[in-house]
């Protein structure tokens, strides 16, 4: 992957589709698959995770001539923990419920390889403005991607959408999908259906 | 139940059965992916993964319960567990590398990819989600390694067959497949439920 010219907006825009971290690179997709059953899980989620890359990002970004080549994966690790931790404790104050369902998976952002593969692979070296924006567009190509599923999974499964019931109640719930087996199906359609709208574009 | 009374037997097995880290909680799915393409790689991740998870969590036990909590720094916690995984794997990787080549060249080459697994770190998260003593932390550990290790190398094995003889959708080929197998594999887990039950 070529990280050399794409600087500003360019590096946001292309995050997003072209080269979206979860259908492109397929990663991150641990907490792709665990939080989507609820809508409002998901987009706590995707929000956490957009302002920790961004974050880290931007102080790996401002560091990375003085972090020493040898050291570089436990001090970007050690960025990101310390954002992490933030987030962990604005969601405990704030939204308790939230972050005791979301349990192990806030904390499991630091190791959420989206923001390690992009302090890594953009942000030791780039400037610290074009390495936000790239942060900032992988977070939201990670959103675009888990809030159709949560779309998807919740109503069918639970009937409801963003914990309001939508849909009535002698439908007959999918049970199967709010469980697990059913995250790894829609994530594998998902990607499948974007694949092929990109290869028919290719091919026109 | 009190989870204070489970026996770690159970628990162990719970975590190989129901609760697989990676079928249920979905943990270490990058490299479960990335290296699930050929089944002796596989064996080898599973085996450190293995390894790592069953020292990792007692240690990370006893950081959270004998230096966190009696600090009341429990909000380092993620900070703590990271370092302490990071250092375990540096430290085991010289080891190796000191003592027998063989075990190196098998299991070295997988020792850094373990860092930033997050089966590894979900499990030490999980440990104090769950409230495990220090016995069952060992169970936990060594039953979450094991449910990993017998979840990739079933896709390995799987997918290892199915390059020779079936053709895929162009479009599902690679990853779109691996997660559906494994979507199946899940479900087939699934028909252990019931049998323990932890949380």
């Amino acid at each position: 992957m070529n990280n050399g010219p794409v600087k500003g907006f360019a590096a946001l825009k292309r995050m997003l589709w072209e080269e979206n971290p979860v259908i492109g690179q397929i990663l991150g997709i641990c907490s792709a698959l665990a939080v989507t059953n609820l809508v409002k899980n998901t987009l706590v989620m995707c929000l956490g995770l957009i302002f920790t890359l961004a974050m880290s990002c931007f102080t790996v970004s401002l560091m990375r001539n003085v972090i020493p080549r040898r050291v570089r994966m436990i001090i970007q690790v050690l960025i990101i923990a310390a954002y992490v931790i933030f987030i962990k404790i604005v969601l405990d104050a704030f939204l308790p419920e939230i972050s005791n369902e979301l349990g192990p998976y806030v904390g499991l952002i630091i190791t959420n390889c989206i923001v390690m593969g992009r302090t890594e692979g953009y942000a030791m070296a780039n400037k610290p403005v074009d390495s936000i924006l790239d942060g900032i567009g992988a977070g939201i190509g990670y959103s675009l991607v888990l809030l159709p599923i949560a779309m998807i999974r919740e109503p069918l499964g639970l009937g409801s959408f963003f914990g309001i019931q939508v849909i009535p109640a002698d439908w007959t719930k999918w049970n199967m999908m709010v469980i697990a087996p059913s995250g790894f199906f829609a994530l594998a359609t998902y990607i499948w259906i974007v694949r092929a709208f990109k290869s028919g574009g290719e091919k026109r | 139940m009190d989870i204070q009374n489970v026996h770690p037997f159970i628990i162990f097995f719970a975590a190989i059965t129901t609760n697989n880290i990676l079928l249920t909680n979905f943990l270490g799915m990058c490299s479960f992916l990335a290296v699930s393409k050929d089944l002796k790689s596989s064996l080898g991740l599973g085996a450190a993964v293995i390894f790592v998870s069953t020292f990792t969590a007692p240690i990370n036990w006893l950081v959270y319960h004998k230096l966190l909590v009696p600090y009341e720094l429990e909000y380092l916690q993620y900070i703590a567990f990271i370092v302490v995984i990071a250092a375990f794997v540096q430290i085991i990787e010289m080891v190796i590398e000191r003592v027998s080549t063989l075990l190196y060249l098998t299991l070295g080459i997988f020792l850094p990819l373990i860092t930033v697994n997050c089966a590894i770190l979900g499990c030490a998260l999980f440990l104090v989600i769950r409230q495990y003593s220090f016995t069952q932390s060992i169970a936990y550990g060594l039953g979450a390694g094991t449910g990993w290790a017998l979840a990739i190398a079933a896709l390995a094995g799987i997918r290892a067959r199915m390059e020779k003889k079936s053709k895929v959708i162009p479009e599902l080929e690679g990853a779109g497949i691996a997660l559906v197998i494994t979507g199946i594999i899940a479900m087939a887990f699934i028909g252990f439920s019931g049998i323990v039950r932890i949380n």
